[in-house]
């Protein structure tokens, strides 16, 4: 898992450290709600190896990418990229999470952000 | 030349006046040993050394020299250091040209409280130098007297 | 050639247990030029440095080698003791043969040998030193203090009093600066004004301190004792010395859209007008940009209805050129912009105020007499809720400070107890990232707030701010309750950072003195000597330096005036004879000196040389200022003629310590 954190730091681009935990980024989060983990706890959860957990929530596919934390970071972490990254980390373990088209029409859920719906499209075509 | 059980180098160290010399004193003041074989120089700070000198120094059978000054950002002149830095990153690239061993050169920052600092620095230099033996490549023979 | 004298030390048996001191002195009586070598138990003693006197008088030594102890502990001593029996001191050198030699080594052997190096070091510099004598230079016993702040007050009031004359230059109409605006102070609640204002008077009425307001500096010349200032002070068209302050032409003048900057805009002012009640000199300004007789040449009135006839519409800007011998930067600070940051909605309510603003606000002698109305509709707030940290502990660059303001934390805290203090129906909200009270009497203050007062503090940040029917609609994140929060709001407070005022790099780039990234001057030393600049003779006194609050300003402000006054009670300054020297026939005037000096010692003067045949060149060559100059050597290397050496420690000089080590 160790790897993981590297694999999802070095794809993000997102030094964790950087956060000084002022909770802006969960603040300015349209998608609260929806989540079981908030975004200055993506970073706390990368920064303490904790990935697992944050790979097995659902929550990661309710972060619409506004950016609005993104944007809003004193401190320049940039919680959305990270976000991005796990779930590129989660589509790359092989085997695992893989959605057939025909099992999707199932999930739609006219809550669910359209961007992940699309993306997971694009993603599991073949 | 055989490389010499008993090789004794000669050290020549640079130190500017207001952390490293003191840091070297505050090593004797602590009897903290290093090998005889460096010989300080005093300088007011570590921007005062032309590379030239070391040079000279090779020229004249140093087998190694070394500069120590204060820690960057606490130059008792706001910014020696800083120059010091960079005159000496360009000189060890025209060593490193030269085919002078990079080992034989080296550049410190020992602050006034680092007695400790200051010896382990010279115990290592003095044994890496010691390593690589009498420094050939430079030396003048002209300058030799005896 | 020299007649050099060798004095081995013993230090007791702290040199003489590893070093054989016998053979040292032999071993050096046999270098060229010594005609003289000894040794003696204890060198530095009164016996010893008789020893050394006699032997320069027997012997008319012109150089004296010492092997003893670290120069850094009796290196002056010996110079002295040489300076008495005629010999210049900086012919002295000394073979540092105890903390570099008898103490690290065991074996005698070794030790001796060493010693015999170190000391053969020290006869070939011996032999290429030259007599050095210490230059003077007169002190002006004048001070310029720029800034009229609390800082600038203080400094000037301390400097006064010790009997120097002090010019303040402030570039408002009237001094007092940012604490002027505020209400009360943390953490004893006494009012600003109450406290400041007599302190103002104090500094108009006293006959060491002028006082030059409306006035900023153009330009600074000279070194430590003796600059050369140049002040423009700005054309107020008012009639300094006639004014009687009465201010009836406040009242007339027709021009009523002003925005007032004393109220941060949030009220308006005349085109003439004095900036608060207080103001010192209690003298009115005209405000070219707004005033029609200016403007258009049509109107008039106040110089109809002054009594004193004080108006004068074609008053120029005066220049005031002084000497002064030390200068006290105290520019202060200012709020940053929120402009940056659109999340807070700071430019589309009015009820979204800074801290400062909400000073005035509170202020009995703000825009609203001290009643707490919404800037907006007048109306009483009842939810109000503070964001700390706007600006502050960013990671730079566009969206703020990396640096914490200090301040934020506990005038934040003042706000909101104040606040549920007058108006107990209130809810006030502070959202923080930390709670930061390291300061006598802070931290108690603080939970004061939350115990006493039921402030509701909140670990998290704002994330967004909309205005929505006449209400702030607030989203917030509490951390540690670990829940979002919908607050609806009547004010929105931002703790702005605060930075260097805008007038202090320029100022900067005048007195040489050195800046770091955020325009905060930079301390001689940061923990020895933090009211100096490193360039001799400027000082620094407040929010210039880095945030501060009250208390800690004004003890920096009295450090940097006790650090004035050791300067000014001095007439001549002696100068470190150890500086650099351009050889004025060497040297190219490439510049490349100029640029390394750290203290901006070196000029460059067009200079007349002979030239062949009974002809005459003109060329540009570096002139090193001895009074400036601190001897670190920068230039020395940068030079690429070798025109530029430095005394005391020359080129020729290392070169024959080198030689005689690797020999």
């Amino acid at each position: 898992m160790s790897d993981m954190v590297e694999i999802v730091k070095r794809i993000s681009g997102v030094n964790p450290r950087k956060c000084m935990k002022c909770g802006k980024c969960t603040a300015a989060c349209p998608a609260y709600d929806q989540m079981e983990y908030h975004p200055h706890q993506f970073v706390d959860m990368v920064e303490t190896g904790r990935l697992g957990e944050l790979m097995e929530s659902k929550g990661i596919y309710m972060c619409l990418s506004c950016f609005a934390c993104l944007e809003r970071c004193p401190r320049s972490v940039e919680p959305a990229k990270l976000i991005e990254a796990v779930r590129l980390a989660v589509i790359r373990q092989q085997d695992k999470n893989h959605l057939k088209p025909e099992q999707i029409p199932p999930l739609l859920d006219l809550d669910l952000p359209q961007q992940a719906i699309t993306s997971a499209f694009r993603k599991y075509r073949k | 030349m055989q490389v010499n059980e008993s090789f004794r180098p000669t050290i020549v160290a640079f130190c500017c006046n207001w952390c490293s010399y003191a840091g070297a004193d505050l090593a004797g003041t602590n009897r903290l040993q290093y090998p005889a074989d460096v010989k300080i120089i005093r300088i007011p700070c570590s921007c005062r050394l032309n590379p030239l000198f070391i040079l000279r120094a090779f020229q004249r059978g140093a087998d190694g020299v070394i500069l120590c000054g204060c820690h960057p950002g606490d130059c008792h002149y706001t910014t020696g250091n800083y120059y010091a830095r960079r005159r000496m990153t360009l000189l060890f690239s025209m060593l490193d040209y030269l085919g002078i061993e990079r080992e034989r050169t080296r550049v410190e920052w020992v602050s006034a409280a680092e007695g400790a600092k200051f010896a382990e620095t010279m115990n290592s230099f003095v044994e890496t130098v010691a390593r690589l033996g009498e420094n050939k490549r430079l030396e003048d023979l002209r300058c030799k007297s005896e | 050639m020299q007649k050099i004298g060798v004095f081995v030390c013993w230090c007791g048996s702290n040199i003489a247990a590893t070093v054989d001191v016998q053979a040292v002195s032999d071993a050096l009586a046999r270098e060229p030029g010594v005609v003289f070598s000894t040794n003696y138990q204890y060198m530095c003693s009164q016996a010893g440095q008789e020893m050394i006197q006699s032997a320069i008088r027997e012997h008319g030594l012109t150089g004296v080698v010492i092997c003893s102890c670290s120069p850094r502990m009796h290196e002056a001593t010996f110079r002295r003791a040489c300076e008495k029996a005629g010999l210049n001191p900086y012919m002295v050198e000394i073979a540092n043969i105890r903390e570099q030699c008898s103490w690290i080594h065991k074996d005698k052997a070794t030790g001796t040998e060493k010693a015999v190096i170190l000391g053969r070091a020290a006869v070939a510099k011996v032999h290429l030193n030259a007599p050095l004598t210490a230059g003077q230079s007169p002190v002006t016993k004048r001070a310029l203090v720029i800034g009229g702040g609390i800082a600038g007050i203080q400094t000037a009031l301390d400097i006064a009093e010790a009997g120097f004359p002090v010019d303040i230059v402030e570039k408002k109409p009237t001094i007092g600066g940012k604490m002027t605006q505020l209400d009360k102070t943390f953490p004893t609640l006494d009012c600003a004004a109450c406290i400041l204002t007599p302190k103002m008077v104090d500094a108009a009425q006293h006959e060491n301190i002028n006082i030059i307001s409306y006035a900023e500096v153009e330009e600074v010349k000279g070194f430590v004792g003796n600059f050369s200032v140049k002040i423009r002070k700005k054309a107020r068209f008012v009639d300094e010395a006639k004014c009687t302050g009465c201010g009836l032409c406040t009242e007339k003048c027709p021009q009523k859209k002003v925005p007032n900057e004393f109220n941060l805009g949030l009220d308006q002012r005349r085109a003439i007008y004095i900036p608060f009640a207080q103001a010192v000199p209690k003298v009115a300004a005209i405000d070219p940009d707004y005033c029609t007789m200016l403007k258009t040449g049509k109107c008039g009135v106040c110089s109809k209805v002054c009594t004193a006839g004080a108006i004068d519409y074609k008053q120029q800007d005066e220049i005031i050129e002084r000497e002064y011998g030390a200068i006290v930067a105290a520019t202060g600070f200012e709020p940053i912009s929120m402009e940056k940051f659109g999340e807070f909605a700071y430019a589309q309510s009015p009820d979204v105020v800074t801290s400062l603003e909400f000073e005035r606000l509170m202020n009995a002698a703000g825009p609203t007499g001290g009643t707490l109305l919404r800037p907006s509709d007048g109306k009483h707030p009842h939810t109000l809720v503070f964001v700390q940290c706007v600006g502050s502990r960013c990671d730079g660059g566009e969206k703020g400070k990396p640096y914490c303001s200090k301040i934020c934390c506990m005038y934040t805290a003042k706000h909101a107890m104040l606040t549920r203090e007058k108006y107990p129906d209130t809810e006030v909200y502070v959202f923080y990232i930390d709670v930061r009270t390291p300061g006598k009497n802070f931290d108690e203050f603080y939970r004061r707030a939350v115990e006493d007062y039921g402030v509701h503090y909140v670990k998290g940040m704002v994330g967004k701010v909309s205005p929505e029917n006449g209400k702030l609609k607030v989203q917030a994140s509490d951390l540690l309750g670990g829940r979002q929060m919908h607050i609806e709001a009547d004010m929105v407070i931002l703790a702005a950072a605060i930075e260097p005022d805008r007038s202090a790099r320029p100022l900067a780039t005048m007195l040489t003195a050195s800046m770091d990234t955020n325009d905060f001057f930079t301390e001689a030393h940061p923990k020895l000597r933090p009211v100096e600049s490193p360039t001799a003779g400027v000082f620094l006194s407040g929010v210039c330096q880095g945030p501060k609050d009250i208390p800690e300003t004004v003890a920096q402000a009295g450090a940097a005036a006790a650090k004035v006054i050791g300067l000014l009670a001095r007439d001549y300054l002696t100068c470190n004879p150890c500086v650099a020297e351009s050889s004025e026939l060497m040297c190219n005037g490439c510049s490349a000196c100029e640029k390394v000096c750290p203290y901006g010692a070196i000029t460059y003067i067009d200079k007349e040389f002979r030239g062949p045949n009974r002809t005459t060149l003109v060329r540009r060559v570096a002139q090193v200022n001895p009074a400036v100059c601190q001897g670190c050597g920068a230039c020395t290397v940068a030079c690429p003629s070798g025109a530029m050496d430095l005394k005391g420690f020359s080129n020729a000089q290392i070169l024959s310590e080198v030689d005689a080590i690797c020999k």
